[in-house]
């Protein structure tokens, strides 16, 4: 019943998008009534937009899996390593060739995956490319020219050199993979934020967008604190794997040097990251929000009404057919305080804005802002907890706290990709917020089935790299860091005659 | 300003071809050429330290295709999806195959990345050969320059083809032929002991393969499309072209009997330069030619993105591309040399 109401919602809203009379091919005409509810389902699978959009929802939220890591675990490799050139310890070393292992095969995952994206534009949005590329195609393109390059060189030289580098030299290795992988964040989310605030930008006769200022793209206010945002995002993820793996080591008495020195290093780094997540990163992303998309913002918190006082809804559904929330836990007031800094300003209610402008898919865009703020407020607490007992000294013997710090590292990844979908979810029914829609983007000469044929061809091979990926993780952390190298490849031999 | 930027993306994809096709040639032979467990390490470290590198030219090639040509990245991408898509599906097998082998020591798991890595790059060769083929042939393009081409139709190159007839069928062989050479050669250069006997001993094959499909493919492309020429007629200094395609295919032969593994290599580069500098001249100022009505093929003129955009990408283009090239050429100097088997390296 619960399955049926939710594919109906999908196959209505599908319906409504795409606005073409005759959609519904006449040959199911008495069928169609005769299959009743159950038409929609197979109407939404048919339906090509439904399609292109599912396709890069699905391949674009398995990327994120893979960066958030690479970028959140890139500093704090320099970290380790900078600590191996002060102090001298090779245990330091030993901490910093583990993660580097570590780092590869999630660097790999994330290069495979992320090469999908750079073609889905063209493949399954090409009335978007062509109107936008002028101006996002600039972004993306820098990318590839200024920060790929640059990681794809060095990553070589950081994975397998560091005897041919020195230790000075892999230092640098490492620092320019981690600007790399940064870099590269940055252009993607300018990308995005010239989607969800539209800058600099000129319009042709053909109604296509070119750039007018090329630093107006780049410095894109919203795009600056959804970097900031991101970044802190990636760096908890990082954090809390290099915690959790740390705990597990404490937890299961092995490697404890290594266990210790990680648990540490996570627990700084994700009470730093955590903390500024909320402020001032997502303190700043939310109002900036209200200010430019202030119908998203009511639709995230379902605020259905526009009131002078608005209340935060901590806990409770969304019931978008009767505008009510079920068994709901609120703060009066807050809203209106976390917005505009007094309790009594007024915040506009979906009742507001016309219909058309709502965002497609309320509860998911309320589910998952709640779910990123919800695990976002537990980060920062967790955090605090375990850097109160460091900073007692006694977390390394807190085995309830080590137990916390293990379970919690899928929790960050699933924060993140919520955080995601909040922001994307958030910007429809707009490709470009405010000046084109999503049903004039998509490849309309490619059909629902081919989309369905490769949606489902991707997810057969992630299911495949999901294996390998979590297989090979695990057996690096098992081996532990003071293992010997893997032998029986390229990796262990070395390049004779190479620049010494 | 647009035909600047039609030199650049060719330029980029250019490079592509010659940098990744050596890795795709050698990822062909991996299984063939290198038989024990010492010379697939050998074959993977000559390659390894460079392919991600290698790859990213795609990756450049097609943002800044998107950048200066939004119409033909919208149209080419979404009308080629299906072989696309097949294109993406195969990079990731195969970088699966390069990297996650060194992870697991069993014979069994080796054996299947190492399969995983030669016939994704194998196949990716033919459907990169296939590629030139279409756009050399062209598809049917609509008034509104969109077109969706099936995996093939009815295997013959007429108004309504599919992505492989016979004609694009005879440019993958070749573009597989030329490819494998190339790897070969480049291995040839960085290794030593049986590998690099047993290819040495393949090249002179392989190079009368090469000739053959050449040829074969130059008299199809014409008769195909016999308005190819028509550069060539205009601007008599174009014909410099295929005298670098035949310098290039002698250099190959020459320095390879003369045991010159540099220069063999790097005329197998010169070789695949001047053969898509070739198609390039013929091409200009179409960009993908319509097979149905003339007016409906996508031109540097109707795909180009506004001038500002234009203007603007050249100069950090130029900037990003001058500093990349830096890393090459560090990279590269770094993994000089041929590839021993002596001590032991971290990994």
């Amino acid at each position: 019943m619960v399955a049926g109401s939710y594919t109906a919602a999908l196959g209505r809203k599908s319906v409504s998008k795409n606005g073409r009379p005759g959609s519904r091919p006449p040959l199911l005409g008495p069928a169609a009534v005769f299959i009743g509810r159950s038409w929609n389902r197979v109407h939404a699978m048919n339906d090509a937009l439904f399609i292109h959009r599912i396709h890069f929802a699905f391949t674009i939220t398995y990327h994120y899996i893979f960066p958030q890591l690479t970028m959140g675990l890139a500093p704090l490799i320099v970290v380790l390593k900078t600590l191996a050139l002060r102090a001298n310890n090779p245990a330091y070393d030993h901490a910093a060739r583990f993660w580097t292992r570590i780092f590869g095969i999630n660097f790999l995952a994330g290069v495979v995956t992320g090469i999908p994206m750079e073609f889905q534009f063209g493949t399954n949005w090409s009335r978007f490319s062509q109107m936008t590329g002028g101006v996002i195609a600039q972004p993306v393109a820098m990318e590839g020219v200024f920060s790929f390059f640059l990681e794809s060189a060095f990553l070589g030289l950081f994975l397998f050199g560091e005897k041919k580098l020195g230790r000075i030299g892999h230092w640098w290795a490492a620092f320019l993979v981690f600007a790399g992988s940064w870099l590269s964040g940055f252009f993607i989310v300018m990308a995005n934020a010239w989607m969800q605030h539209p800058v600099a930008y000129r319009r042709l006769q053909d109604g296509s967008f070119e750039v007018a200022s090329f630093w107006g793209v780049l410095s894109n206010p919203w795009g600056l604190i959804q970097y900031a945002h991101t970044m802190c995002g990636a760096l908890i993820t990082g954090a809390f794997s290099m915690a959790a793996v740390g705990a597990f080591y404490l937890l299961s008495k092995r490697n404890e040097v290594y266990g210790r020195m990680f648990v540490r290093v996570g627990t700084i780094a994700g009470l730093v990251a955590s903390a500024a997540q909320i402020f001032p990163t997502g303190d700043l992303h939310g109002r900036y929000m209200a200010k430019h998309q202030p119908v998203t913002t009511a639709a995230m918190e379902a605020l259905f009404r526009t009131e002078i006082g608005a209340p935060l809804v901590i806990i409770g559904q969304p019931d978008i057919e009767r505008q009510r929330i079920d068994n709901p836990i609120v703060v009066n007031r807050l809203l209106s305080f976390l917005i505009y800094g007094t309790p009594v300003a007024e915040v506009k209610g979906l009742n507001d804005f016309p219909k058309e402008d709502w965002p497609t898919n309320i509860p998911l865009l309320y589910f998952a802002y709640h779910v990123m703020a919800g695990l976002g407020t537990l980060f920062v607490l967790a955090m605090m907890l375990a850097a109160l007992l460091l900073w007692r000294g006694a977390l390394y013997q807190a085995r309830w706290m080590l137990w916390i710090l293990m379970l919690a590292f899928p929790f960050p990844f699933i924060a993140n990709i919520a955080g995601w979908l909040t922001s994307e979810v958030g910007r429809q029914p707009w490709l470009v917020y405010g000046l084109m829609r999503t049903q004039e983007g998509y490849s309309s000469t490619v059909s629902a089935a081919n989309g369905l044929f490769t949606l489902l061809g991707f997810m057969g091979l992630y299911a495949m790299l999901s294996i390998f990926y979590i297989f090979l993780i695990q057996r690096q952390i098992d081996r532990g860091p003071e293992t010997a190298p893997d032998h029986g490849s390229y990796a262990p031999i070395t390049v004779s005659g190479g620049a010494a | 300003m647009e035909t600047a930027w039609y030199i650049l993306v060719a330029l980029m994809l250019a490079g592509y071809v010659v940098l990744d096709g050596f890795d795709l040639g050698a990822g062909a032979l991996h299984l063939i050429a290198a038989r024990t467990e010492q010379e697939r390490r050998m074959l993977l470290q000559s390659v390894g330290p460079v392919w991600d590198g290698n790859e990213v030219w795609l990756l450049a090639a097609g943002g800044t295709l998107f950048y200066a040509f939004p119409l033909l990245y919208a149209a080419s991408f979404s009308g080629f999806y299906l072989p696309l898509n097949i294109v993406l599906w195969l990079l990731v097998f195969r970088a699966m195959g390069i990297e996650f082998r060194m992870h697991l020591a069993n014979a069994v798991w080796r054996d299947f990345f190492d399969g995983l890595f030669s016939i994704a790059s194998l196949l990716l060769m033919i459907l990169f050969g296939a590629a030139l083929g279409n756009v050399l042939r062209g598809v049917p393009l609509q008034p509104d320059h969109y077109f969706f081409v099936p995996l093939w139709t009815d295997f013959r190159p007429g108004p309504n083809p599919g992505a492989l007839d016979w004609y694009t069928a005879l440019c993958a062989l070749t573009a597989a032929a030329i490819l494998t050479l190339h790897g070969a050669l480049y291995v040839i250069m960085k290794t030593t002991g049986a590998l690099n006997r047993r290819l040495r001993a393949a090249v002179g094959r392989l190079w009368t393969v090469v000739v053959v499909l050449s040829i074969a493919s130059l008299i199809a492309t014409v008769s195909v499309r016999p308005t190819l020429l028509h550069n060539y007629r205009a601007w008599p200094a174009g014909w410099i072209i295929p005298l670098a395609v035949a310098a290039g295919l002698f250099g190959v032969f020459y320095f390879s009997r003369a045991g010159q593994e540099r220069y063999a290599f790097l005329s197998s580069c010169l070789y695949i330069l001047a053969m898509l500098a070739g198609a390039a001249f013929a091409l200009y100022p179409v960009l993908l030619a319509s097979s149905s009505d003339p007016a409906n093929s996508i031109t540097i003129a109707n795909a180009a993105a506004g001038p500002a955009s234009l203007s603007l990408g050249l100069v950090w283009w130029s900037i990003g591309m001058a500093v990349a090239i830096g890393y090459f050429v560090f990279v590269y100097r770094m993994f000089r040399g041929k590839v021993g088997l002596d001590s032991a390296e971290h990994g």
